[in-house]
Protein backbone atom coordinates (compact mmCIF):
# COMPACT_ATOMS: atom_id res chain seq x y z
CA UNK A 1 0.00 0.00 0.00
CA UNK A 2 1.33 3.19 -0.70
CA UNK A 3 -0.76 6.68 -0.49
CA UNK A 4 0.32 9.50 -1.20
CA UNK A 5 -1.36 13.25 -0.63
CA UNK A 6 -1.30 16.82 -1.23
CA UNK A 7 -3.02 19.08 1.52
CA UNK A 8 -3.29 22.56 -0.11
CA UNK A 9 -4.86 25.76 1.31
CA UNK A 10 -3.92 29.04 3.36
CA UNK A 11 -0.91 29.41 5.59
CA UNK A 12 -2.57 29.44 9.32
CA UNK A 13 -5.59 26.98 8.33
CA UNK A 14 -3.14 23.88 9.87
CA UNK A 15 -2.23 22.76 6.31
CA UNK A 16 1.60 21.39 7.78
CA UNK A 17 0.21 20.05 11.25
CA UNK A 18 -2.22 18.02 9.43
CA UNK A 19 -0.03 16.23 7.47
CA UNK A 20 2.53 16.15 10.13
CA UNK A 21 -0.21 14.32 12.23
CA UNK A 22 -0.94 12.22 9.49
CA UNK A 23 2.75 11.21 8.95
CA UNK A 24 2.90 10.74 12.56
CA UNK A 25 -0.21 8.14 12.48
CA UNK A 26 1.60 6.17 9.89
CA UNK A 27 4.82 5.95 12.06
CA UNK A 28 2.68 4.57 14.65
CA UNK A 29 1.49 2.14 12.91
CA UNK A 30 4.51 0.83 11.42
CA UNK A 31 4.62 2.34 8.19
CA UNK A 32 7.01 4.29 6.31
CA UNK A 33 6.08 8.25 6.18
CA UNK A 34 7.36 11.62 4.42
CA UNK A 35 6.35 15.17 4.74
CA UNK A 36 7.39 17.49 2.09
CA UNK A 37 6.25 21.32 2.58
CA UNK A 38 6.46 24.09 -0.14
CA UNK A 39 8.93 26.64 1.53
CA UNK A 40 9.74 28.81 -0.92
CA UNK A 41 8.31 31.93 -2.43
CA UNK A 42 5.03 30.40 -3.02
CA UNK A 43 4.75 29.65 0.97
CA UNK A 44 5.23 33.26 1.91
CA UNK A 45 2.43 34.09 -0.23
CA UNK A 46 0.02 32.99 1.83
CA UNK A 47 -0.20 29.65 0.17
CA UNK A 48 0.48 26.48 2.39
CA UNK A 49 1.13 22.97 0.76
CA UNK A 50 2.91 19.91 1.94
CA UNK A 51 3.17 16.00 0.15
CA UNK A 52 2.24 13.33 2.66
CA UNK A 53 3.41 9.54 1.17
CA UNK A 54 2.16 6.75 3.50
CA UNK A 55 3.65 3.03 2.39
CA UNK A 56 4.68 -0.36 3.39
CA UNK A 57 7.56 0.02 1.59
CA UNK A 58 10.58 2.59 0.95
CA UNK A 59 9.41 5.61 -0.07
CA UNK A 60 10.98 6.65 -3.64
CA UNK A 61 10.26 10.72 -4.43
CA UNK A 62 8.98 13.05 -1.59
CA UNK A 63 7.84 15.09 -4.28
CA UNK A 64 5.02 14.37 -6.85
CA UNK A 65 3.27 15.72 -9.92
CA UNK A 66 0.45 13.61 -9.43
CA UNK A 67 -1.37 12.19 -6.38
CA UNK A 68 -4.21 9.64 -4.53
CA UNK A 69 -5.82 11.49 -2.70
CA UNK A 70 -5.71 15.93 -3.20
CA UNK A 71 -7.06 17.86 0.35
CA UNK A 72 -7.99 20.92 -0.80
CA UNK A 73 -8.89 24.06 1.19
CA UNK A 74 -9.07 27.44 -0.95
CA UNK A 75 -9.63 28.02 -4.61
CA UNK A 76 -5.97 28.50 -5.72
CA UNK A 77 -5.46 25.28 -4.52
CA UNK A 78 -8.30 23.94 -6.42
CA UNK A 79 -6.63 25.46 -9.95
CA UNK A 80 -3.37 23.89 -9.02
CA UNK A 81 -4.19 20.31 -7.83
CA UNK A 82 -7.56 19.21 -9.21
CA UNK A 83 -6.33 18.30 -12.35
CA UNK A 84 -3.19 16.93 -10.21
CA UNK A 85 -5.32 13.70 -8.63
CA UNK A 86 -4.86 10.33 -10.27
CA UNK A 87 -7.69 8.90 -12.29
CA UNK A 88 -9.43 7.02 -10.07
CA UNK A 89 -8.38 9.08 -7.06
CA UNK A 90 -9.88 11.27 -4.62
CA UNK A 91 -10.18 15.20 -4.15
CA UNK A 92 -12.01 16.07 -0.65
CA UNK A 93 -12.33 20.11 -0.37
CA UNK A 94 -14.04 22.18 2.00
CA UNK A 95 -16.43 24.10 -0.11
CA UNK A 96 -16.23 27.27 2.10
CA UNK A 97 -14.51 29.84 -0.23
CA UNK A 98 -14.90 27.93 -3.07
CA UNK A 99 -15.89 29.68 -6.65
CA UNK A 100 -15.77 26.97 -8.74
CA UNK A 101 -16.17 23.51 -7.12
CA UNK A 102 -14.64 20.49 -9.12
CA UNK A 103 -16.03 19.47 -12.23
CA UNK A 104 -13.79 16.25 -12.73
CA UNK A 105 -15.61 12.98 -13.27
CA UNK A 106 -12.88 10.09 -13.56
CA UNK A 107 -12.66 10.96 -9.71
CA UNK A 108 -14.47 10.66 -6.42
CA UNK A 109 -15.03 13.74 -4.95
CA UNK A 110 -15.94 14.29 -1.43
CA UNK A 111 -16.95 17.83 0.77
CA UNK A 112 -16.82 18.39 3.97
CA UNK A 113 -17.63 21.90 5.79
CA UNK A 114 -15.12 21.93 7.88
CA UNK A 115 -14.62 25.66 8.73
CA UNK A 116 -18.75 25.79 9.21
CA UNK A 117 -18.42 22.73 11.39
CA UNK A 118 -15.51 24.02 13.29
CA UNK A 119 -16.90 27.78 14.24
CA UNK A 120 -19.96 25.48 15.15
CA UNK A 121 -17.77 23.61 17.71
CA UNK A 122 -16.98 27.01 18.95
CA UNK A 123 -12.92 26.08 17.75
CA UNK A 124 -11.55 27.63 14.59
CA UNK A 125 -8.32 25.94 15.30
CA UNK A 126 -9.93 22.53 15.33
CA UNK A 127 -11.06 23.32 11.58
CA UNK A 128 -8.12 20.62 10.26
CA UNK A 129 -8.88 17.66 12.57
CA UNK A 130 -12.42 17.99 11.06
CA UNK A 131 -11.40 18.11 7.51
CA UNK A 132 -8.35 15.27 8.96
CA UNK A 133 -11.20 13.28 10.06
CA UNK A 134 -13.11 13.40 7.35
CA UNK A 135 -10.00 12.13 5.22
CA UNK A 136 -9.96 9.48 7.52
CA UNK A 137 -13.39 8.26 6.67
CA UNK A 138 -13.16 7.88 3.10
CA UNK A 139 -9.86 7.01 2.90
CA UNK A 140 -9.42 4.51 6.12
CA UNK A 141 -5.56 4.68 5.97
CA UNK A 142 -4.40 5.80 9.44
CA UNK A 143 -6.54 4.18 12.70
CA UNK A 144 -8.27 6.89 14.74
CA UNK A 145 -5.97 5.28 17.71
CA UNK A 146 -2.62 5.79 15.63
CA UNK A 147 -3.81 9.74 15.31
CA UNK A 148 -4.00 10.18 18.73
CA UNK A 149 -0.90 8.20 19.63
CA UNK A 150 0.87 10.68 16.95
CA UNK A 151 -0.65 13.71 18.52
CA UNK A 152 0.56 12.35 22.14
CA UNK A 153 3.86 11.81 20.33
CA UNK A 154 3.76 15.40 18.33
CA UNK A 155 2.31 17.46 21.02
CA UNK A 156 4.31 18.90 23.52
CA UNK A 157 2.74 17.57 27.14
CA UNK A 158 1.25 20.98 28.31
CA UNK A 159 -1.68 20.33 25.27
CA UNK A 160 -2.04 17.35 26.22
CA UNK A 161 -5.42 18.21 27.71
CA UNK A 162 -6.37 19.21 24.08
CA UNK A 163 -6.39 15.99 22.33
CA UNK A 164 -9.94 14.65 23.92
CA UNK A 165 -11.21 18.21 21.78
CA UNK A 166 -8.97 16.99 18.62
CA UNK A 167 -10.60 13.32 18.75
CA UNK A 168 -14.38 15.03 18.94
CA UNK A 169 -12.99 16.90 15.67
CA UNK A 170 -11.85 13.94 13.94
CA UNK A 171 -15.27 12.14 14.69
CA UNK A 172 -16.95 15.41 13.41
CA UNK A 173 -15.22 15.31 9.90
CA UNK A 174 -15.84 11.26 9.59
CA UNK A 175 -19.68 11.51 10.24
CA UNK A 176 -19.97 14.66 8.57
CA UNK A 177 -17.98 13.57 4.62
CA UNK A 178 -20.51 13.53 2.15
CA UNK A 179 -19.92 12.56 -1.45
CA UNK A 180 -20.38 15.26 -3.74
CA UNK B 1 15.47 -0.09 18.32
CA UNK B 2 16.70 3.42 18.67
CA UNK B 3 14.22 5.98 19.33
CA UNK B 4 11.84 6.59 16.56
CA UNK B 5 10.74 10.31 15.48
CA UNK B 6 9.62 12.36 12.62
CA UNK B 7 11.89 14.82 12.14
CA UNK B 8 13.34 17.45 9.36
CA UNK B 9 16.14 16.71 7.74
CA UNK B 10 17.92 19.89 8.97
CA UNK B 11 16.88 19.06 12.73
CA UNK B 12 17.82 15.24 12.39
CA UNK B 13 21.43 16.79 11.54
CA UNK B 14 21.21 18.70 14.42
CA UNK B 15 19.94 15.72 16.65
CA UNK B 16 22.97 13.45 15.42
CA UNK B 17 25.67 16.14 16.23
CA UNK B 18 24.73 15.76 19.66
CA UNK B 19 24.35 12.22 20.12
CA UNK B 20 27.33 11.90 18.09
CA UNK B 21 29.43 13.82 20.89
CA UNK B 22 30.59 16.62 19.19
CA UNK B 23 32.22 19.12 21.22
CA UNK B 24 31.52 22.16 19.23
CA UNK B 25 29.14 23.53 16.76
CA UNK B 26 29.95 27.00 15.33
CA UNK B 27 27.39 28.12 12.92
CA UNK B 28 25.75 30.79 11.14
CA UNK B 29 21.95 31.41 9.57
CA UNK B 30 20.53 30.90 6.13
CA UNK B 31 17.91 29.27 4.81
CA UNK B 32 16.85 26.42 3.66
CA UNK B 33 19.38 25.23 6.54
CA UNK B 34 18.61 27.10 9.75
CA UNK B 35 16.65 24.84 11.99
CA UNK B 36 20.21 23.09 12.51
CA UNK B 37 21.34 25.95 14.95
CA UNK B 38 17.67 27.08 15.99
CA UNK B 39 17.08 23.10 16.74
CA UNK B 40 20.71 22.94 18.40
CA UNK B 41 19.70 25.90 20.13
CA UNK B 42 16.53 25.21 21.78
CA UNK B 43 17.54 21.70 22.92
CA UNK B 44 20.60 23.14 24.99
CA UNK B 45 23.12 20.52 24.12
CA UNK B 46 24.86 22.27 26.77
CA UNK B 47 22.92 20.79 29.55
CA UNK B 48 22.60 17.20 27.92
CA UNK B 49 26.41 16.75 26.99
CA UNK B 50 28.46 19.92 27.92
CA UNK B 51 28.46 20.79 24.00
CA UNK B 52 29.35 24.55 23.06
CA UNK B 53 26.63 25.75 20.09
CA UNK B 54 27.75 29.04 19.07
CA UNK B 55 26.11 31.55 16.63
CA UNK B 56 29.42 32.72 15.13
CA UNK B 57 29.63 36.26 13.33
CA UNK B 58 29.57 35.18 9.99
CA UNK B 59 30.45 31.92 8.06
CA UNK B 60 34.24 32.96 7.81
CA UNK B 61 34.12 33.13 11.55
CA UNK B 62 32.47 29.88 12.17
CA UNK B 63 34.90 27.93 9.53
CA UNK B 64 38.22 29.55 11.07
CA UNK B 65 36.39 28.26 14.74
CA UNK B 66 36.31 24.78 13.48
CA UNK B 67 40.23 25.13 12.54
CA UNK B 68 40.87 26.62 15.93
CA UNK B 69 38.70 23.51 17.71
CA UNK B 70 39.47 20.73 15.72
CA UNK B 71 43.12 21.60 15.69
CA UNK B 72 42.80 20.52 19.75
CA UNK B 73 41.76 17.19 18.74
CA UNK B 74 37.97 17.95 19.70
CA UNK B 75 35.08 17.08 17.54
CA UNK B 76 33.88 20.06 15.92
CA UNK B 77 31.31 21.06 13.41
CA UNK B 78 29.81 23.55 10.89
CA UNK B 79 26.83 23.89 8.74
CA UNK B 80 25.54 26.13 6.37
CA UNK B 81 23.57 26.49 2.82
CA UNK B 82 25.54 27.54 -1.28
CA UNK B 83 26.64 31.21 -0.34
CA UNK B 84 27.70 30.41 2.96
CA UNK B 85 29.83 27.11 1.93
CA UNK B 86 31.43 29.22 -0.48
CA UNK B 87 32.42 31.81 1.86
CA UNK B 88 33.86 28.88 3.86
CA UNK B 89 36.32 27.45 0.89
CA UNK B 90 39.70 29.57 2.01
CA UNK B 91 39.13 27.47 5.41
CA UNK B 92 38.22 24.56 4.17
CA UNK B 93 41.45 24.22 1.80
CA UNK B 94 43.59 25.43 5.30
CA UNK B 95 41.95 22.61 7.44
CA UNK B 96 42.72 20.21 4.52
CA UNK B 97 46.25 21.47 3.97
CA UNK B 98 46.90 21.23 8.13
CA UNK B 99 44.92 17.80 8.18
CA UNK B 100 42.81 18.61 10.73
CA UNK B 101 39.25 16.76 11.26
CA UNK B 102 36.29 18.52 11.15
CA UNK B 103 32.54 17.70 9.35
CA UNK B 104 30.81 20.82 7.71
CA UNK B 105 27.72 20.15 6.12
CA UNK B 106 26.06 21.79 3.37
CA UNK B 107 22.00 22.19 2.45
CA UNK B 108 22.42 23.02 -1.08
CA UNK B 109 20.37 26.03 -2.67
CA UNK B 110 19.76 27.32 -5.89
CA UNK B 111 22.78 29.40 -7.66
CA UNK B 112 24.88 30.39 -8.29
CA UNK B 113 25.30 33.82 -6.67
CA UNK B 114 22.70 34.01 -4.14
CA UNK B 115 20.39 32.57 -6.36
CA UNK B 116 17.23 31.25 -4.84
CA UNK B 117 16.22 28.86 -1.55
CA UNK B 118 15.01 26.15 -2.67
CA UNK B 119 16.08 22.87 -3.52
CA UNK B 120 19.92 22.18 -5.83
CA UNK B 121 22.25 19.88 -6.12
CA UNK B 122 24.84 22.51 -8.26
CA UNK B 123 27.47 22.75 -6.09
CA UNK B 124 29.12 19.29 -7.11
CA UNK B 125 32.14 20.63 -8.80
CA UNK B 126 32.49 23.19 -5.59
CA UNK B 127 32.01 20.05 -2.80
CA UNK B 128 34.39 17.09 -5.13
CA UNK B 129 36.71 19.17 -6.52
CA UNK B 130 37.63 21.36 -4.13
CA UNK B 131 36.29 25.24 -4.31
CA UNK B 132 39.34 26.02 -2.41
CA UNK B 133 43.01 26.24 -3.63
CA UNK B 134 45.30 23.62 -3.84
CA UNK B 135 45.79 20.18 -4.59
CA UNK B 136 43.19 18.92 -1.90
CA UNK B 137 39.97 16.52 -1.34
CA UNK B 138 37.15 16.51 1.68
CA UNK B 139 35.41 13.35 2.18
CA UNK B 140 32.13 13.92 0.70
CA UNK B 141 29.17 12.08 1.57
CA UNK B 142 25.67 12.67 0.10
CA UNK B 143 22.73 11.45 2.33
CA UNK B 144 19.33 10.68 0.64
CA UNK B 145 17.17 10.60 3.32
CA UNK B 146 16.32 12.17 6.51
CA UNK B 147 17.76 8.78 8.56
CA UNK B 148 20.78 9.31 6.78
CA UNK B 149 21.27 13.04 7.82
CA UNK B 150 21.42 11.64 11.07
CA UNK B 151 23.23 8.62 10.24
CA UNK B 152 25.62 10.16 8.37
CA UNK B 153 26.96 12.63 11.05
CA UNK B 154 28.78 10.00 13.15
CA UNK B 155 30.23 8.57 9.78
CA UNK B 156 31.54 11.55 9.11
CA UNK B 157 33.41 12.30 11.99
CA UNK B 158 34.96 8.78 11.87
CA UNK B 159 36.21 8.71 8.30
CA UNK B 160 37.25 13.17 9.69
CA UNK B 161 39.38 11.28 11.92
CA UNK B 162 40.62 8.29 10.79
CA UNK B 163 42.28 10.50 7.78
CA UNK B 164 42.46 13.46 9.39
CA UNK B 165 40.54 14.75 6.94
CA UNK B 166 37.42 17.95 6.99
CA UNK B 167 34.45 15.77 5.71
CA UNK B 168 31.56 17.42 4.07
CA UNK B 169 28.12 16.04 4.03
CA UNK B 170 26.15 17.26 0.71
CA UNK B 171 22.09 17.51 1.19
CA UNK B 172 19.77 19.99 -0.36
CA UNK B 173 16.52 21.87 0.56
CA UNK B 174 14.82 18.95 -0.27
CA UNK B 175 16.40 16.64 2.05
CA UNK B 176 16.92 19.53 4.84
CA UNK B 177 13.32 20.85 5.00
CA UNK B 178 11.43 17.01 4.77
CA UNK B 179 10.42 15.03 7.62
CA UNK B 180 10.80 11.91 7.75
CA UNK B 181 10.57 8.77 10.18
CA UNK B 182 14.25 8.67 12.11
CA UNK B 183 15.46 6.07 14.10
CA UNK B 184 17.94 8.12 16.03
CA UNK B 185 21.21 6.25 17.54
CA UNK B 186 22.30 5.96 21.10
CA UNK B 187 24.24 8.70 22.03
CA UNK B 188 28.59 8.32 21.89
CA UNK B 189 29.90 9.74 24.80
CA UNK B 190 32.06 13.06 24.15
CA UNK B 191 35.70 12.47 24.71
CA UNK B 192 37.53 13.67 27.83
CA UNK B 193 40.49 15.71 27.53
CA UNK B 194 42.30 13.04 28.84
CA UNK B 195 41.20 10.59 26.18
CA UNK B 196 41.51 13.48 23.74
CA UNK B 197 44.86 13.69 24.38
CA UNK B 198 45.70 10.03 24.13
CA UNK B 199 43.94 9.63 21.06
CA UNK B 200 45.49 12.17 19.08
CA UNK B 201 49.12 12.63 18.97
CA UNK B 202 48.56 14.99 16.15
CA UNK B 203 46.61 17.23 18.35
CA UNK B 204 48.27 21.02 19.95
CA UNK B 205 46.51 20.90 23.20
CA UNK B 206 49.05 21.89 25.09
CA UNK B 207 53.10 20.63 25.35
CA UNK B 208 54.44 17.98 27.51
CA UNK B 209 57.26 18.07 28.92
CA UNK B 210 60.10 16.58 27.33
CA UNK B 211 58.50 16.55 23.80
CA UNK B 212 58.39 18.29 20.56
CA UNK B 213 56.22 21.37 19.78
CA UNK B 214 53.51 20.26 17.96
CA UNK B 215 52.74 22.31 15.14
CA UNK B 216 49.37 21.99 12.61
CA UNK B 217 50.09 24.36 9.63
CA UNK B 218 48.95 24.46 5.85
CA UNK B 219 52.46 26.87 5.13
CA UNK B 220 55.75 25.61 4.52
CA UNK B 221 57.91 27.98 2.46
CA UNK B 222 60.25 25.10 1.26
CA UNK B 223 58.82 23.70 -1.89
CA UNK B 224 60.60 20.58 -1.20
CA UNK B 225 59.44 19.86 2.18
CA UNK B 226 55.58 21.27 0.93
CA UNK B 227 55.84 18.54 -2.49
CA UNK B 228 56.78 15.98 0.45
CA UNK B 229 53.70 16.93 2.05
CA UNK B 230 51.56 17.22 -0.77
CA UNK B 231 52.50 13.79 -1.60
CA UNK B 232 51.47 12.17 1.92
CA UNK B 233 48.26 13.72 1.22
CA UNK B 234 47.87 12.21 -1.99
CA UNK B 235 48.81 8.41 -0.23
CA UNK B 236 46.26 9.49 2.49
CA UNK B 237 43.60 10.25 -0.48
CA UNK B 238 44.70 7.18 -2.48
CA UNK B 239 43.90 4.93 0.67
CA UNK B 240 40.81 6.68 1.19
CA UNK B 241 39.27 6.11 -2.28
CA UNK B 242 40.14 2.47 -1.69
CA UNK B 243 38.71 2.06 1.12
CA UNK B 244 35.79 4.41 1.44
CA UNK B 245 33.85 4.37 -1.21
CA UNK B 246 30.26 3.92 -0.73
CA UNK B 247 27.02 3.44 -3.52
CA UNK B 248 23.84 1.38 -3.36
CA UNK B 249 22.57 -0.24 -6.18
CA UNK B 250 18.49 -0.56 -7.09
CA UNK B 251 17.29 -3.02 -9.52
CA UNK B 252 20.18 -3.12 -11.25
CA UNK B 253 20.81 -6.67 -12.26
CA UNK B 254 18.24 -7.51 -15.48
CA UNK B 255 19.10 -2.91 -16.42
CA UNK B 256 20.20 -2.43 -19.65
CA UNK B 257 20.21 1.54 -18.89
CA UNK B 258 21.31 2.70 -15.90
CA UNK B 259 20.32 5.97 -13.73
CA UNK B 260 23.43 7.97 -12.04
CA UNK B 261 21.96 10.24 -9.02
CA UNK B 262 22.84 10.89 -5.60
CA UNK B 263 20.75 12.77 -2.84
CA UNK B 264 17.39 13.59 -3.67
CA UNK B 265 17.98 12.99 -7.47
CA UNK B 266 18.19 9.65 -6.32
CA UNK B 267 15.05 9.09 -4.54
CA UNK B 268 13.30 11.20 -7.79
CA UNK B 269 14.96 8.56 -9.79
CA UNK B 270 13.42 6.13 -8.23
CA UNK B 271 9.95 6.93 -8.39
CA UNK B 272 10.90 7.32 -12.78
CA UNK B 273 12.19 3.21 -12.79
CA UNK B 274 9.18 2.33 -11.15
CA UNK B 275 7.39 4.63 -13.84
CA UNK B 276 9.58 3.07 -16.24
CA UNK B 277 9.33 -0.83 -15.70
CA UNK B 278 6.01 -0.56 -15.54
CA UNK B 279 6.33 0.48 -19.67
CA UNK B 280 8.67 -2.38 -19.74
CA UNK B 281 11.81 -0.29 -19.83
CA UNK B 282 14.61 -2.21 -17.55
CA UNK B 283 16.68 1.01 -16.13
CA UNK B 284 18.86 1.11 -12.51
CA UNK B 285 19.64 3.09 -10.68
CA UNK B 286 23.43 3.68 -9.59
CA UNK B 287 23.13 6.01 -6.26
CA UNK B 288 26.11 7.56 -5.47
CA UNK B 289 26.80 7.82 -1.55
CA UNK B 290 30.32 9.13 -1.45
CA UNK B 291 30.90 11.96 -3.78
CA UNK B 292 34.31 11.76 -3.00
CA UNK B 293 35.95 9.22 -3.15
CA UNK B 294 33.76 8.41 -6.40
CA UNK B 295 32.20 5.24 -7.12
CA UNK B 296 34.15 3.99 -10.16
CA UNK B 297 33.99 0.69 -9.66
CA UNK B 298 30.29 -0.15 -10.26
CA UNK B 299 30.47 2.30 -13.20
CA UNK B 300 33.66 0.53 -15.16
CA UNK B 301 31.46 -2.69 -14.11
CA UNK B 302 28.31 -2.03 -16.12
CA UNK B 303 30.77 -0.41 -19.02
CA UNK B 304 31.89 -4.02 -19.24
CA UNK B 305 28.67 -5.94 -19.01
CA UNK B 306 27.57 -3.95 -22.18
CA UNK B 307 25.00 -1.21 -20.31
CA UNK B 308 23.31 0.59 -22.98
CA UNK B 309 23.94 3.62 -21.33
CA UNK B 310 23.51 6.01 -18.62
CA UNK B 311 21.31 8.89 -17.51
CA UNK B 312 22.59 10.95 -14.50
CA UNK B 313 20.05 13.14 -12.94
CA UNK B 314 21.04 16.33 -10.69
CA UNK B 315 19.46 19.44 -10.10
CA UNK B 316 22.59 20.94 -12.12
CA UNK B 317 23.42 21.81 -15.72
CA UNK B 318 25.50 18.79 -15.85
CA UNK B 319 28.36 18.54 -13.28
CA UNK B 320 28.49 14.78 -12.08
CA UNK B 321 28.26 13.83 -15.59
CA UNK B 322 31.52 14.77 -16.07
CA UNK B 323 33.01 12.31 -13.24
CA UNK B 324 30.86 9.27 -14.92
CA UNK B 325 31.99 10.44 -18.46
CA UNK B 326 36.04 9.91 -17.15
CA UNK B 327 35.03 6.10 -16.10
CA UNK B 328 33.38 5.29 -18.99
CA UNK B 329 35.53 6.96 -21.60
CA UNK B 330 33.40 7.15 -24.79
CA UNK B 331 32.43 3.20 -24.43
CA UNK B 332 28.72 3.82 -24.00
CA UNK B 333 26.35 6.50 -24.10
CA UNK B 334 26.45 9.02 -21.05
CA UNK B 335 23.67 11.67 -20.96
CA UNK B 336 22.85 14.02 -18.30
CA UNK B 337 19.06 15.53 -17.65
CA UNK B 338 18.17 18.01 -14.42
CA UNK B 339 16.28 21.03 -13.58
CA UNK B 340 18.20 23.67 -11.55
CA UNK B 341 18.18 26.93 -10.36
CA UNK B 342 15.66 25.66 -7.89
CA UNK B 343 13.43 23.68 -9.70
CA UNK B 344 12.87 19.94 -8.74
CA UNK B 345 12.25 17.80 -11.43
CA UNK B 346 9.19 15.44 -11.49
CA UNK B 347 9.47 11.65 -12.19
CA UNK B 348 7.82 11.96 -15.44
CA UNK B 349 10.35 14.22 -16.49
CA UNK B 350 13.07 12.26 -15.66
CA UNK B 351 11.34 9.01 -17.57
CA UNK B 352 10.58 11.69 -20.30
CA UNK B 353 14.68 12.00 -20.96
CA UNK B 354 15.32 8.57 -20.34
CA UNK B 355 13.39 7.66 -23.31
CA UNK B 356 14.56 10.83 -25.61
CA UNK B 357 18.21 11.38 -24.85
CA UNK B 358 18.73 7.55 -24.41
CA UNK B 359 16.52 4.90 -25.67
CA UNK B 360 15.01 7.20 -28.84
CA UNK B 361 18.20 9.46 -29.57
Amino acid sequence: MTEEIIIAGFGGQGVLSMGKILAYSGIMQDQEVSWMPAYGPEMRGGTANVTVIISDERISSPTLTAYDTAIILNQQSMDKFEHSVKPGGVLLYDPNGIIHPPTRTDITIYKIEGAKLAAEMGNTKIFNMIVLGGYMKVKPIVKLENVIKGLKKSLPERYHKLIPLNEDAITMGMKNVIEN
Amino acid sequence: MGELRLMKGNEALAEAAIRAGVDGYFGYPITPQSEVIEYLMSEKPHERTGMVVLQAESEVASINMLYGGGGTGKKVMTSSSSPGISLMQEGLSYLAGAEIPCVVANVVRGGPGLGDIQPAQSDYFQSVKGGGHGDYRLFVIAPASVQEMSDFVPLAFDVAFKYRIPSLIVSDGLIGQMMEKVELFDPIPRLTDEEVIARYPWATNGKPKGKERRILTSLDLDPHKMERHNWALQEKYKLIEENETRFELIGCDDAEYIIVAYGSSSRIAQKSIQLARKKGIKVGLLRLITLWPFPKKPIEEFVKNGIKGFLTVEMSAGQMIEDVKLVVEGRAKVEHFGRYGGVIHSPEEVLEALEQKLIGG
